[in-house]
């Protein structure tokens, strides 16, 4: 194991303020820009620019053809005050947030420790367990709504088996939302191999040390795992969270295929939501306003809103976990 | 200092060059006025966006190949299976979209209004064409306020499917005129699994399935969706009500979740497996284009069709029928506009043309030329469709800066109405006033 350590005094002069800075200093510099200039370059294209043009275009009307024309905020009085379905869609991606983001990382988690106590076919088991999550999304989407489809899917049908008269699954507006767990348990695998990888790292003799000390099984989860998960759990959540409120292609794909409507001609926006918008989700009602109704300076206003609202979600997460790490916990 | 200094001054410059690509957006392109005289000879590419695909996309090629042999210095590109939110993303991103089509009229308020298809009014003028051998409605559908900015290709008109065996057997010997006429045939048509659950049907009345959509069955009552200020009328108009109280109560006679799960295992609309094609629905409403599809899919199915059943205090309706169809303009980006004008003329207006799309795709002509044309050979089932595109009562969905957005409400809220309790329908209806005027005002308003 090698430790990197920097001397005090490099870091003094370096950063000594007002000094004149040497030639080599100057070509260290340039090369430094060189290096990171196309990591600079992509930011300011693909994030500083779309940003700013975005809160622009939140103050206009602007259907992607005529030009923008400035509004104020007409956009987002709309939005808070008029939006007849914002508050639903919002809902729709709030309820991914509390219940599909939790259920993955907490099923990820059990699977993980099982997997680590697996002595025999570990490697199989890992796999079967992974796999699920490098399927396409839209794959596996297509495939849970024949799989659960009311009428004709062997779920029902084998629930039928049973005496049990199986649900309407992607076609209620009640069971829409948990089919799409499922489906989102069903790939956990990505971050369930983060766990894995970070379970077999916690240091066995913390283990024997928390025995010896008389910890039972559920105060060395508590005060010896936990805490050595603590930063790849904050990672999960973080992207968790990020994600379901970006949740957008399996809504969208389920709510296509369950309800059965060809979309010919009319692009996707058509049956976005189905069934009775039990699907439709934030970003689905951004892209229908943008892209179905054209109005592209609404869609900018929700999206600004939609920026706010993670902005203040990871502000809050990070406070939260900043006291449960053991950096925080100091 | 020189940090917060630094941090303003990138932050200016991100937003100045924003702004000046935002500026730069939505703008370009612009198709130059036409020359005083219409070219003697075409050359060159010419782009075609369609939304069609397989079967019918080869029906758009043949037409394609027939005006390269006519104009052989032309070549037009392709693009298939686009529909109008990937047309209306490339004409924004300045890519040569010469010739577009549409699936339907939604598109012509906003794309009028916007701009986004090019006025064809000097075209029309310095070409003499004459817009008179238009039929009336499609003629109607494709203009806005007053700016014509695309044209007809090719019409929709809906229709009731029967199958002609089901109903035999179960002594009809013709289809139902009236919409009590159709729910008392269909519950008898209606046949059910030892479980209880549907085997077959005689009519899916849910909303949303198919084509069962608000605009396809609005004329059967007369019912309007906008006055005359462009304002929504759906709350005002006494055909709405009525039409989603006799749906709602026929869904609830037959069972909302039997007839969810047995929808749900149905076939795809366009696919082989369509529910009508295989005899688990004995009647149906549908565009007239079925019968190309039966014509294709299911050769042997013994049918019939008839104009949709009216609402029973609107039998003087009976005839018309829902009518939308293909739009056809030319992007403002286009680099070759009058080339573009060239085949979208023969597109729209050429009777041999318009005649071999119209037999290919099973659509209605949209030309008095090609109406009467001796070439033009459709079913018998096809003269329905024709008798309501030249019926009085015939409707369509009018224009709006919205597209299809008024739609869209009123549908999410007729889909809600029929698995509730029914009551609310008034309030709700006025709900979806005030929504919809919103919408509009969002977009056109101060």
């Amino acid at each position: 194991m090698t430790a990197v350590t920097q001397t005090p005094g490099r870091t003094a002069r370096s950063a000594r303020p007002g000094a004149p800075r040497s030639r080599t200093a100057r070509k260290n510099g340039w090369i430094a820009l060189a290096f990171t200039a196309p990591t600079i370059a992509g930011l300011l294209v693909f994030f500083v620019y779309p940003f700013v043009a975005n809160i622009f275009y939140s103050f206009t009307r602007f259907n992607l053809v005529s030009p923008p024309e400035w509004i104020g905020l007409r956009n987002y009085v709309y939005l808070f005050t008029q939006d007849p379905l914002v508050v639903q869609a919002a809902l729709n991606t709030l309820w991914f947030v509390v219940f599909l983001v939790p259920i993955r990382i907490i099923t990820a988690l059990c699977i993980a420790g099982l997997l680590v106590r697996a002595k025999r076919a570990s490697g199989v088991w890992r796999t079967i367990f992974y796999l699920p999550s490098l399927v396409p999304p839209v794959a596996s989407v297509v495939a849970f709504v024949f799989l659960f489809n009311p009428g004709t899917g062997p779920v029902n049908q084998v629930l039928k088996l049973f005496g049990i008269d199986g649900p309407l699954w992607f076609n209620d507006p009640s069971w829409a939302k948990p089919s799409l767990v499922v489906l989102g348990v069903w790939v956990m695998g990505d971050i369930m191999i983060i766990f894995l990888a970070s379970l077999l790292d916690v240091p066995t003799e913390q283990y024997e040390a928390a025995s010896l000390d008389g910890a039972n099984g559920v105060q060395k989860v508590r005060y010896v795992t936990l805490p050595a998960l603590a930063p790849v759990l904050l990672f999960a959540l973080i992207t968790g969270i990020i994600a379901a409120l970006q949740y957008f292609t399996e809504a969208a794909v389920a709510s296509g295929v369950a309800s059965g409507q060809a979309t010919v001609g009319g692009g996707t926006g058509t049956s976005m939501g189905y069934p009775e918008n039990s699907l439709l989700t934030y970003t689905m009602w951004l892209y229908v306003r943008g892209f179905a109704n054209y109005q592209l300076g609404y869609a900018a206003a929700l999206a600004v809103v939609l920026f706010v609202v993670a902005g203040i979600f990871m502000l809050l997460l990070l406070r939260r976990m900043n006291a449960f790490t053991p950096e925080g916990a100091r | 200092m020189i940090t917060k200094k630094r941090l303003a001054a990138a932050a200016a410059l991100a937003a100045a060059g924003a702004l000046a690509l935002a500026g730069c957006s939505g703008s370009g392109g612009g198709a130059d006025k036409p020359a005083s005289a219409a070219p003697t000879h075409l050359e060159g590419t010419v782009s075609l966006w369609h939304f069609f695909s397989d079967r019918e996309a080869d029906v758009i090629q043949s037409v394609v190949d027939d005006f390269e042999k006519k104009y052989p210095d032309v070549k037009v590109e392709v693009h298939s299976g686009q529909d109008d939110e990937k047309i209306t993303k490339a004409i924004a991103a300045g890519k040569d979209v010469d010739v577009a089509i549409s699936y339907s009229t939604d598109i012509v308020g906003t794309f009028c209004s916007s701009g986004a298809f090019i006025d064809l009014k000097p075209y029309i003028d310095r070409d003499k064409v004459d817009l008179g051998n238009l039929s009336a409605m499609p003629k109607s559908y494709t203009e806005f306020d007053g700016t014509r900015c695309a044209m007809p290709m090719l019409a929709d008109a809906f229709g009731l499917y029967y199958n002609k065996d089901i109903l035999q057997k179960f002594g009809y010997t013709a289809p139902p005129k009236t919409l009590s006429e159709l729910e008392t045939m269909a519950l008898q048509m209606t046949t059910y699994n030892k479980d209880g659950s549907i085997k077959t049907l005689g009519y899916n009345p849910l909303m949303g399935w198919g084509e069962n959509a608000a605009a396809h069955l609005g004329p059967a009552a007369g019912a309007q969706w906008l006055d005359d200020k462009g304002q929504s009328a759906v709350g005002a108009d006494a055909g709405w009500p009525e039409l989603m109280t006799w749906q709602r109560d026929f869904v609830q006679k037959i069972g909302y979740d039997k007839l969810q799960k047995f929808t749900a295992g149905l076939g795809q609309e366009f696919s082989a497996d369509n529910p009508f094609q295989t005899g688990k629905v004995a009647m149906n409403l549908d565009g007239e284009w079925r019968t190309a599809f039966i014509k294709d899919q299911a050769p042997d199915l013994d049918y019939g069709t008839a104009p949709f059943p009216t609402a029973d205090d609107h039998t003087d309706l009976y005839g018309g029928g829902y009518i939308t169809g293909n739009i056809a303009g030319i992007g403002k980006g286009s680099k070759n506009p009058e080339l573009a004008w060239a085949l979208l003329k023969y597109l729209t207006t050429d009777t041999d043309a318009v005649v071999k799309a119209a037999n290919g795709l099973g659509n209605v002509p949209t030309t008095t030329a090609a109406l009467q044309s001796p070439n033009l050979s459709l079913p018998d089932q096809f003269q329905t469709f024709l008798d309501i595109m030249a019926s009085p009562h015939s409707d369509t969905t009018p224009p709006s800066p919205v597209g299809a957005g008024y739609q869209k409400t009123f549908n999410d809220f007729w889909t809600k109405f029929q698995s509730g309790d029914g009551s609310g329908l008034t309030e709700g209806l006025k709900t979806v006033d005030k929504q919809i005027n919103d919408q509009i005002a969002l977009t056109t308003g101060p």
